[in-house]
C-alpha cells in the first residue's frame, strides 16, 4: 500500500504537507475568505430584497384594505344619510298631504254645511211661500164657492191646520 | 511494483516525484503528481467559484449551483452550531469543496487520453492532516472559549457521580480517536473504491486476453459492474466530503457549546 509504504521516503511527507498547506491555505484565503463572503452577501442581499418587497406588498395591501374599509364606511354612511333624507322627506310629504287633505276636507264640509243651510232656508222660504199662496188660494176659493169673505188670518189658520195634518 | 504486463491496483496510489524544488529542514520538497492534482483541484474550484461571482439579483444556473453549495454549508453550520457557527463557514466550506472536487477529479476517466488521474484524498497523509487541522481548531476554540472548563466535555450531563471515573476515560478516548476516524474514513473510502474499480478493470483486460468466451462472460459482467460502481463512487465522493464537513461542524459544536 503506497500510502503507508511511501511514508518512509524522506521527501513524501514533507512534500505532501507542503503542497497541502500551500493549496489548502490558498483555497481558504482566496475562496473561503475572499469569494464565499461575496456569494453569501449576494444571497443575503437577494433575501433582504425579497423580504422588503414582500413587506412593501403587504403594506400596500394593508393600505388598500384600509382605503376600501374607509370607502365602505363612507358609502354606508352616505347610504344611511340618504335613507334618512328620504324618510324625512317622505314623512314631511305625508304630513303635508295629510294637512292638505284635512284642509280640503274641512273646506268641503263647510261648503256642504252652507249648502245644506241654503237648502233648508230655500225649503223654509218655499214652504212659507206655499202657505201664503195657499192662503190666497183658499180665500179666493172660498169667495168663489160661497161668496163669503174670509179674512186672511182665518184662512191662514185653516191652511196651517190643513197642511200640518 | 508494477512489472510489465501485470496489473497492480495499488500502483495508482503511488506518489511520483516530478522535480526536486528545495529542502525544508534537510528534507527534499518535490513537485509530485499529487501536488499537480492538488493545484488542478484548487484551480477547478476557483473556476467553479468564479462562475458564481456575477452577483446577479436573478441568478443564472451556475450562480445558483455555487449559491446552493454555500447555502448548504452555512445552513449545516447554523443548524449544528447555532448562529455563531457562521464564522466557521469559510473553513468548512473550503474543506468540503476541496475534498469534493479532489474526490470527483480523481474519478475522471482521464486514462482514455493518456493522463492518469491521481486521487489526492486517497492518501492518509492528506486526509490525516486535514483531520488534524479540524481537530486543532476544536481544541483551540474549546480552550479559548471555555478554558479548563472544556474538560467537562468528558463528563456528559447527568452522569451519576460514581460513574464518572468510568465514563470520563471512555469519553476521553472517543474524543482523542476523532482525528483518526475522521482521516481514516475518507482515506479508506476513496482507496477502497479506486482499488475495486482497478481490480474490475483488470478482470476485463485479463478476461479479454484469455479468449472471446471469457471476454464476453467475465469481462462483460465486470464491465457492467464497473459502470455501476463508478456511479456509486460518484455518490461516495459527495457523501465522504459531506461526512467530513458534517463531523467537523459537529466537533466544532462541542467546542463552541460543550454538551
Amino acid at each position: 500500500m503506497p500510502q503507508i509504504g511511501q511514508l518512509s521516503l524522506d521527501w513524501y511527507l514533507v512534500s505532501q504537507i507542503f503542497w497541502l498547506a500551500l493549496v489548502f491555505g490558498a483555497i481558504f484565503l482566496f475562496i473561503g475568505r475572499g469569494m464565499l463572503p461575496k456569494v453569501e452577501a449576494t444571497v443575503e442581499a437577494r433575501d433582504r430584497k425579497i423580504a422588503n418587497d414582500l413587506a412593501a406588498a403587504k403594506a400596500a395591501r394593508d393600505a388598500s384594505d384600509a382605503i376600501e374599509a374607509d370607502w365602505r364606511a363612507r358609502v354606508n354612511a352616505a347610504r344611511a344619510d340618504a335613507q334618512g333624507v328620504v324618510a324625512t322627506a317622505k314623512a314631511k310629504a305625508a304630513k303635508d298631504a295629510e294637512k292638505r287633505l284635512a284642509k280640503a276636507n274641512s273646506d268641503a264640509e263647510a261648503r256642504l254645511a252652507s249648502a245644506e243651510a241654503e237648502i233648508s232656508q230655500a225649503r223654509n222660504s218655499a214652504l212659507a211661500e206655499i202657505e201664503s199662496v195657499a192662503v190666497e188660494v183658499t180665500q179666493d176659493l172660498v169667495t168663489r164657492l160661497s161668496g163669503a169673505k174670509v179674512n186672511a188670518a182665518d184662512a191662514a189658520r185653516a191652511v196651517k191646520a190643513g197642511l200640518n195634518v | 511494483m508494477a512489472e510489465p504486463g501485470k496489473i497492480d491496483p495499488m500502483y495508482q496510489f503511488e506518489v511520483q516525484p516530478i522535480a526536486h524544488l528545495f529542502d525544508i529542514a534537510g528534507l527534499p520538497v518535490m513537485l509530485t503528481n499529487s501536488a499537480v492534482w492538488m493545484l488542478v483541484t484548487g484551480l477547478a474550484l476557483w473556476l467553479f467559484m468564479l462562475g458564481g461571482m456575477k452577483q446577479q439579483l436573478v441568478p443564472g444556473r451556475w450562480q445558483v449551483a455555487v449559491e446552493s453549495l454555500t447555502g448548504f454549508i452555512s445552513s449545516m453550520l447554523t443548524q449544528n452550531i447555532g448562529p455563531e457557527g457562521r464564522k466557521y463557514t469559510p473553513y468548512v466550506f473550503s474543506l468540503f469543496m476541496f475534498i469534493l472536487f479532489a474526490n470527483l477529479l480523481g474519478l475522471l476517466p482521464l486514462g482514455l487520453i493518456g493522463i492518469s488521474p491521481f486521487t489526492i484524498t486517497s492518501h492518509l497523509a492528506f486526509t490525516g492532516i486535514l483531520a488534524l487541522v479540524s481537530f486543532s481548531i476544536v481544541l483551540v476554540v474549546g480552550f479559548w472559549r471555555h478554558g479548563l472548563h472544556f474538560f467537562s466535555l468528558f463528563v456528559p450531563h447527568g452522569t451519576p457521580l460514581p460513574m464518572i471515573p468510568v465514563i470520563a476515560p471512555i469519553e476521553f478516548v472517543s474524543f482523542m480517536v476523532r482525528p483518526f476516524s475522521l482521516g481514516l474514513r475518507l482515506f479508506v473510502a476513496m482507496t477502497a473504491g479506486h482499488v475495486l474499480l482497478k481490480v474490475l478493470a483488470g478482470f476485463v483486460i485479463n478476461a479479454s486476453n484469455a479468449g472471446v468466451g471469457y471476454g464476453l462472460t467475465v469481462g462483460l459482467a465486470s464491465f457492467v459492474l464497473m459502470v455501476g460502481i463508478s456511479a456509486l463512487e460518484i455518490l461516495v465522493a459527495g457523501i465522504q466530503a459531506y461526512v467530513f464537513a458534517l463531523l467537523t461542524s459537529l466537533y466544532i459544536n462541542d467546542a463552541e457549546n460543550l454538551h
